[in-house]
């Protein structure tokens, strides 16, 4: 399960980073997710996986023996995704203003000349 | 010591800005709500500065989870003199905003985030645990997407682009970097990690974990190879947001820094060296962008990265006298960058522009203001006894026993070119007479008196607190000592957190 992770995450971050190194609007944002979703997994396999050891101690015992599931890392990813979320509701509805205005995808075009500043 | 009230600054702005999204549409309450509540907010982070100045650190336990188990909120001193400098910087500019800002942009809710952003600021300023750093830097960033798209001018969504793509960039080193360190640690607060990260035997794994802290923050402060956002959208939004994003927002990056780097990486040879150079790289290249600008906000755009460097290195030497140099650098920094956006502002208020070629003859049209923004300039340069000088005599002296003569002529470079290019725009812009042809729209002349007033007003303020911060240089570099020994020697920090 770890290794199939790790495959997926190195493809993840290898498909975000070459998508944000090129000029496309629409790229950089699929390669800011897919490294946010990648992101999450990596904090997800860090935090140890475990099968069928949930973070509930026995009655009988006051602290955990063995290991068990450790359940922040879930939490992390979870708010992790609430906000990438957000953000990414906020960047497509940018990205959808600037291509109004400017009639174009091509990131080099973005650049208002000085001389037209006021 | 525990104390609830230590959050009474992160929830008047949050309840400012819920009190305006009531008032939606009547910008006249906004503006009452907000330069009220941002007073209040100052009261309440004076009253904080001085608790902790007399008694030392006080925590908060969330949901009275003891730490490490729980969210837990330290004021130490760093975080209550950031916190104080918040709050003057966010009250100045609530008052210029009042003004400075177009009807149109407070109708679509410009006030409610501008105090989401400052309760993000100071939420950030006062966590202990990494995690939640985390999430009170996207409370900014969304903040602050919002404020500088807001008005959607094709500049500022040209700006915003690269603005959103470089930060949501930022947090997501960062995220890699927190997610790292939780493997290797299994822990989130900054005061416990500072114990167990040197339990890790894998020194290697702990040294590419602080990598992704330095990429993270480094992108927030803007320095050398990470800077080029910076100057490409800092001057596209309204001139009081870009005060509060050039005074605020990159220096949470160095707060940040100081922070995860006093407690818990600890700078090695490789990363003291790695920051230097990046420091020696970040003065040169901001120094040398603000000499060939020609508009006065996009000039004091590269003048934010030239000065980030000074106090990056600062934090590259890592000695007590050093810290102090970059803390009380900090703490001028913050006042006089949010400063000089608001008087970019008045600039364009008096003369529609901001570009040199179009200014002149303000000094004999506006005599007074123009003595006040005057003084301004020469703290910023940092002519004695005003505020920048003294923090630049410790970092000199302390690059001297250190042997950073690298460094010390960058210092020197950086601020020679602070100076000529502060010259180069008086001239142009106060002593020039207005050039032919030019016609002048004077914007400020008809203005009743009491809006004259809000205006400069608030740029009095920030000036006066850097005239305090020269002359009473004595007290400042007694709290900077206390913070720079606190950062050295964390124990009290780490005792006030755990308990032990």
């Amino acid at each position: 399960m770890e290794l199939l992770l790790i495959i997926v995450l190195g493809l993840l971050y290898a498909g975000g980073v070459y998508f944000i190194l090129r000029r496309s609007m629409v790229k950089l944002l699929l390669g800011i997710m897919l490294l946010g979703s990648a992101t999450n997994i990596l904090i997800f396999v860090l935090g140890s996986i475990v099968k069928g050891s949930p973070p509930v101690i026995d009655a009988d015992h006051d602290t955990f023996s063995g290991i068990y599931a450790d359940p922040v890392p879930q939490a992390l990813i979870l708010t992790a995704i609430v906000i990438s979320f957000a953000l990414t509701a906020f960047a497509i509805v940018l990205l959808k203003r600037v291509y109004a205005l400017v009639q174009t995808d091509d990131l080099d075009n973005l650049n208002t000349p000085e001389e037209e500043d006021i | 010591m525990t104390g609830n009230h230590i959050l009474a600054s992160v929830f008047i702005h949050l309840f400012i800005a819920i009190f305006q999204l009531i008032a939606w549409r009547k910008t006249v309450t906004q503006r009452i709500l907000s330069v009220g509540g941002a007073l209040v907010g100052l009261i309440i982070a004076i009253v904080l500065f001085q608790q902790v100045y007399l008694h030392g650190t006080y925590t908060l336990n969330a949901a009275n989870w003891a730490a490490p188990f729980g969210i837990v909120f330290v004021a130490d001193l760093l975080s209550a003199t950031m916190v104080l400098l918040t709050s003057i910087a966010g009250f100045s500019v609530s008052i210029f905003s009042s003004m400075g800002i177009s009807r149109q942009r407070m109708l679509y809710g410009y006030f409610p985030i501008f105090h989401f952003l400052l309760m993000g600021l100071n939420g950030a300023f006062l966590t202990g645990d990494i995690f939640n750093l985390y999430v009170w830097f996207e409370v900014i960033i969304i903040s602050s997407f919002v404020l500088m798209t807001l008005g959607g001018r094709k500049q500022q969504l040209e700006g915003a682009v690269k603005y959103m793509a470089m930060n949501i960039l930022a947090s997501m080193f960062f995220l890699t970097g927190i997610g790292i360190l939780y493997g290797i640690t299994g822990s989130l607060n900054m005061a416990d990690l500072s114990t167990k990260i040197q339990e890790v035997e894998n020194r290697s794994l702990v040294g590419i974990t602080s990598v992704f802290f330095i990429l993270g923050f480094g992108i927030k402060s803007a320095v050398f190879p990470l800077y080029f956002w910076l100057p490409s959208s800092y001057h596209t939004p309204p001139s009081a947001v870009a005060a509060t994003f050039g005074g605020l927002l990159t220096k949470v990056g160095i707060y940040a820094m100081l922070r995860v780097n006093s407690l818990i990486f600890i700078p090695d040879d490789f990363t003291k060296k790695l920051l230097m150079t990046i420091a020696v790289l970040t003065i040169l290249t901001g120094a040398f962008g603000a000499l060939i600008k020609t508009s006065v906000r996009r000039l004091f755009s590269y003048l934010i990265v030239c000065h980030i460097g000074f106090m990056v290195g600062g934090i590259a030497m890592f000695t007590k006298a050093a810290l102090i140099g970059t803390v009380f650098y900090l703490i001028h920094d913050i006042m006089v960058k949010t400063n000089m956006f608001l008087i970019a502002g008045l600039i364009r208020q008096l003369r529609g522009t901001m570009s040199m070629e179009k200014l002149g003859g303000l000094y004999r049209e506006y005599p007074k203001i123009s003595l006040l923004i005057a003084i301004v300039l020469f703290s910023l340069v940092g002519i004695p006894p005003l505020s920048g000088f003294w923090p630049k005599i410790y970092l000199f002296r302390d690059s001297f026993s250190q042997h950073q003569y690298v460094y010390i002529a960058a210092l020197i470079i950086g601020s020679l070119a602070t100076l000529y290019v502060i010259a180069k725009m008086w001239a142009e812009a106060f002593w020039k007479e207005t050039p032919p042809g030019i016609t002048v729209e004077d914007k400020f002349g008809p203005l009743p008196v009491y809006r004259k007033i809000l205006l400069v007003l608030p740029i009095g303020i920030l000036g006066s607190v850097s005239v305090y911060i020269g002359i009473n240089a004595e007290t400042i570099i007694q709290v900077a000592d206390r913070i720079a020994s606190e950062l050295i020697d964390t124990s009290s920090y780490i005792q006030a957190v755990l308990k032990k």
